[in-house]
């Protein structure tokens, strides 16, 4: 804990930012696509593992003095005289567990908020993207300073040692059977958890919106990394003419993204792995296959897959799919897509689209999710105001902007008294007697400023 | 046990039904609740007397009073907590509504425990109530009058389906465990709170634990050795010791351990008088096996002062032991009784250090005139909160977030942060179906042009602050001239 200034520390990240941009690019492009046949898209690495975690850098680097400050707070009649503030102290050591899907960014949004709040932290990459992980592995160490930082790559078994040792905190990325054990491990040595899982979030189109534009922001929102992010829109919830609608206004939103054939296009990317890819084709036996459906298995390419007319019992309803099929489960109308979003657990995010407001409001009022976006997907994780977390299923915590560095901060609550008027203090020390007591009650009267408006 | 069942069943089905979100409802539960403490105020004074033989005085103004102040918090700011707060945007959602809603998790539990058996179970159903959730409480059955008191009077005044009370001892609140909660808020010891948070962990429920250890009491010789042990006094044997917060042990130089036992004894006169087991303002440990447990931590420990105890009436004098050993029994638990060790040390360093070898405790208070060695000691240690110069007193003042670190707990409540606790904070974006022009910059497919737009669109500039104030001034000198030109 007494290593290098936060700032230093984040000076240098920002500094291999800049620097190994093009080698995690590369990286990530060789991760998601096999061999140099289909490069994996340059604009969503660029945009998701670069630039995103740039901003959270910046915002971290412009405002770390103000966030380190002792908060003062309001005080009471009795300690009016005294100093009261929150310290933020750093927890300790910290572990960061990073998944697959965006190896980098997922990694380091959590370790800038750590380092910020001056934590020492173990880093622990996906093993499924194993060109990443090298790079943390090779690339963090000649930044950060040696003994406040190190990288651990590991398989399934040594992640369970790991966790067998204790940390003052843990950040966990990932699915939600994995999160539950993360957690057991944790409450063995009482260690606060922030789990950012995953889920089904759901898509209501209603009646009355531009199709052709929900069609270009679902497409984009779903097909981005080839379906594999945790806060993609996983189905769609619409009427039976919004889906005849929706079908030809998806079909040309893919085209025109990709072309006519998406596995030529070199913005389009591919399943990470073959058990991955195994488990996807499973999936397309729901419904009807509307549009794409096809697969190479050798490329581990699945087509965009717009599935018509899904039921709730098919396949590609009862898991998260992180994949580029998109389920759409007709309904009646607004409240029968309400009433199945709440008969489900609760999702990462919910989407709605409608181009009255009304309805784009009942829909968040009436439902519950880590966070919710209004006609557009994904956009609500680029403002750094943002918190960016789950809830139930979806998981506990969040982070981004401020909110990463307040995850890795015990706020510590501090009196400062002075020594003097003691006399002031009389009043609580024994012997007690009525008089006393009349004194502390009226003293001690919180009174209600305004007549509540309310009641 | 199919009651557990039923019960969150009523209470999760009573919440889905949505009456418990609206902030009239709320309100309207608050101050039921506040009826309930005026009005009820004798029968909650005698449960907690015939639980912790505590006098009504020190029952009203340590549990009733806290209790009352926080309803009053609550009633007052609802409205202010739980309106939606507006977020600062960047150039791309300029146009777009960006918000955070604090919404309601949906079914709570909270398990209160029996030292201050009833502020404990209500300070953070008001939090809970406050911000939206229906609530399961399950009061302590050690202090069983209290407990049946809690169960007796809530369904009296509250909500019965959306704020049952369910009361019993180890098999109960084990199968209330294995239900399903959006949260538990536990008060008790580390060994429990690991088997609450790892029942929680089976269904993803997040926890607030506010635990125990041993707070640590550093005497500096530079101080007011008079009201830093007066103080002390007051803080340590409030409540028998029986406080999660009270000093555990006192730290300090040897040349002043004699003097510290002095002033701690002169005031302990003052407080109780000679005869301590008949002062009214005086409790008792809570039950035999407690009062066996800390008179066995007395063992080899040399006595200063105190020392008596009587098992019939779970009495035990207060006693203080003088240059104790770390490694005796006595600094192996956390005490809660009314035993305060004294250990030697010669400096501050290794006071500190001592610290720091230790599990991380609830509070640390350090008594110094020397505001930098307060500092320093602060600065350097790791702790739930901390009073200087005074004990307890952070815990008193709301606006303070009141909860542990490490083995004394994570999370924390009281005030605001009660109605955080037991929040969601959804994150919302609410953008316009038109002006889809803005968006093509991120549509496939991609040329570098489009690369170039989204990093200007969505790059946070480093050190925007200052480039913004060299602009500032420029405009400024600007201005300037443009008006000497004008008036000139």
């Amino acid at each position: 804990m007494k290593g290098l200034s936060p700032q230093i520390l984040g000076k240098k990240k920002k500094k291999m930012q800049g620097r190994d941009m093009s080698c995690c690019c590369a990286a990530a492009h060789a991760e998601l696509t096999r061999g140099v046949l289909c490069p994996q898209p340059f604009f969503e690495c660029e945009f998701s593992e670069i630039l995103l975690c740039k901003n959270e850098l910046h915002e971290t680097l412009n405002n770390l003095s103000h966030w380190m400050k002792d908060e003062h707070v309001d005080k009471s009649l009795v300690t009016r005289l005294d100093l009261a503030f929150i310290r933020k102290d750093p927890y300790g050591v910290v572990l960061i567990i990073g998944p697959w899907n965006c190896p980098i960014h997922l990694l380091l949004v959590p370790l800038i908020g750590a380092i910020a709040a001056g934590n020492c932290v173990i880093i622990k990459p996906s093993e499924i993207t194993k060109n990443s992980e090298r790079l943390m592995a090779e690339g963090l160490p000649s930044y950060l300073d040696k003994d406040c930082s190190a990288v651990v790559a590991a398989g399934v078994e040594e992640t369970t040692r790991l966790l067998e040792n204790k940390f003052d905190y843990i950040f966990f990325t990932g699915s939600s059977a994995v999160g539950r054990i993360v957690m057991t491990a944790a409450a063995k040595q009482l260690t606060p958890v922030t789990l950012e899982l995953g889920g089904k979030n759901p898509c209501y189109v209603s009646d009355s919106c531009d199709v052709q534009n929900v069609a270009r922001r679902v497409a984009w929102g779903r097909f981005f990394n080839a379906g594999q992010i945790c806060i993609a829109p996983n189905y769609v919830l619409c009427s039976a003419e919004m889906q005849e609608k929706l079908l030809p206004a998806l079909h040309k939103a893919i085209t025109e993204f990709y072309g006519p054939n998406p596995q030529e296009s070199p913005d389009f990317g591919r399943i990470v792995g073959d058990r991955q890819f195994q488990r996807l084709q499973t999936l397309l036996r729901s419904g009807r296959v509307a549009i794409g459906g096809q697969t190479d298995e050798k490329d581990r390419y699945i087509a965009p897959t717009v599935l018509a007319d899904v039921l709730p019992s098919d396949p590609a309803m009862q898991e998260e799919i992180f994949g580029p099929i998109l389920p759409i489960v007709v309904v009646a109308n607004m409240d029968e897509a309400i009433d199945f979003i709440n008969s489900r657990e609760r999702p990462l995010v919910v989407y709605a689209f409608s181009s009255d407001d009304k309805v784009v409001n009942q829909v968040l009022e009436r439902t519950s999710s880590g966070g919710f976006c209004g006609n557009d997907t994904l956009m609500h994780v680029t403002l750094t105001s943002l918190p960016f977390g789950g809830i139930g299923n979806s998981g506990l915590g969040m982070h981004h902007g401020k909110f990463t560095f307040d995850t890795f901060t015990h706020h510590r609550g501090c009196l400062h008294r002075g020594m003097g008027r003691e006399a002031l203090h009389a009043l609580r020390y024994p012997p007690y007697s009525q008089q006393k007591l009349g004194i502390v009650r009226v003293a001690s009267e919180v009174k209600r400023k305004d007549a509540c408006t309310l009641l | 046990m199919e009651r557990m069942q039923e019960v969150v069943g009523r209470a999760r089905a009573a919440f889905n039904s949505g009456r418990c979100r609206s902030l009239e409802f709320r309100m309207q539960q608050l101050k039921a609740l506040e009826r309930m403490v005026w009005e009820k105020e004798e029968e909650i004074l005698a449960a907690i007397k015939a639980d912790l033989h505590k006098s009504g005085h020190n029952a009203y103004s340590h549990e009733i009073l806290g209790v009352l102040g926080e309803l009053a918090l609550a009633m007052d700011k609802l409205p202010s907590w739980a309106a939606p707060q507006p977020v600062k945007k960047n150039l791309l959602t300029m146009r777009d509504e960006a918000y955070v809603c604090l919404e309601p998790l949906g079914v709570v539990l909270i398990i209160g425990a029996w030292n201050y058996p009833f502020v404990l179970t209500m300070q953070p159903l008001i939090g809970a109530i406050a911000a939206g959730n229906a609530v399961v409480v399950k009061p302590s059955e050690i202090s069983e009058n209290t407990a049946q008191l809690v169960a007796d009077l809530l369904p009296q005044y509250l909500d019965r389906e959306l704020y049952p009370v369910v009361t019993g001892g180890v098999p109960e609140t084990t199968e209330l465990l294995t239900q399903r909660f959006d949260h538990i808020l536990y008060t008790g010891n580390s060994t429990v709170g690991k088997i609450v948070m790892a029942a929680a962990a089976k269904h993803l429920t997040p926890v607030t634990l506010e635990l125990g250890g041993k707070s640590p009491c550093y005497i500096d010789k530079d101080c007011d050795l008079a009201v830093a042990c007066r103080r002390i006094t007051w803080g340590k044997f409030m409540n028998c010791g029986q406080t999660c917060i009270a000093p555990d042990y006192i730290i300090c130089d040897p040349s002043i351990q004699s003097k510290v036992v002095e002033n701690i004894k002169a005031t302990l006169q003052e407080f109780y008088g000679e005869d301590v087991k008949s002062s009214p303002d005086y409790e008792r440990i809570v039950n035999k096996r407690h009062f066996k447990r800390i008179l066995g931590l007395l063992e080899g420990q040399k006595v200063a002062h105190g020392g008596e105890a009587d098992e019939a009436s779970c009495f035990i004098a207060p006693t203080i032991l003088t240059d104790v050993s770390p490694e005796s029994k006595v600094m192996e638990e956390e005490i809660f009784g009314p035993v305060l060790p004294i250990l030697t040390m010669k400096s501050v360093d290794e006071a500190i250090e001592f610290i720091n070898r230790r599990e991380k405790p609830l509070a640390l208070y350090v008594f110094s005139n020397n505001k930098k060695l307060i500092k320093r000691v602060i600065s350097e240690t790791s702790s739930g909160g901390v009073t200087g110069n005074d004990v307890i007193m952070h815990a008193l003042l709301s606006t303070l977030p009141f909860g542990g670190v490490g083995n004394s707990g994570m999370g924390a409540y009281h005030g605001k942060h009660s109605f955080e606790t037991f929040s969601h904070r959804r994150a919302c974006l609410i953008k316009d179906l038109k002006m889809e022009g803005t968006n093509n910059f991120r549509y496939p497919p991609i040329s570098q042009k489009k690369v170039d737009w989204a990093k200007l669109l969505l790059l946070k500039r480093f050190n925007k602050g200052r480039v913004g104030l060299v602009i500032l001034a420029l405009l400024g000198i600007v201005a300037a001239v443009v008006i000497k030109m004008v008036y000139c």
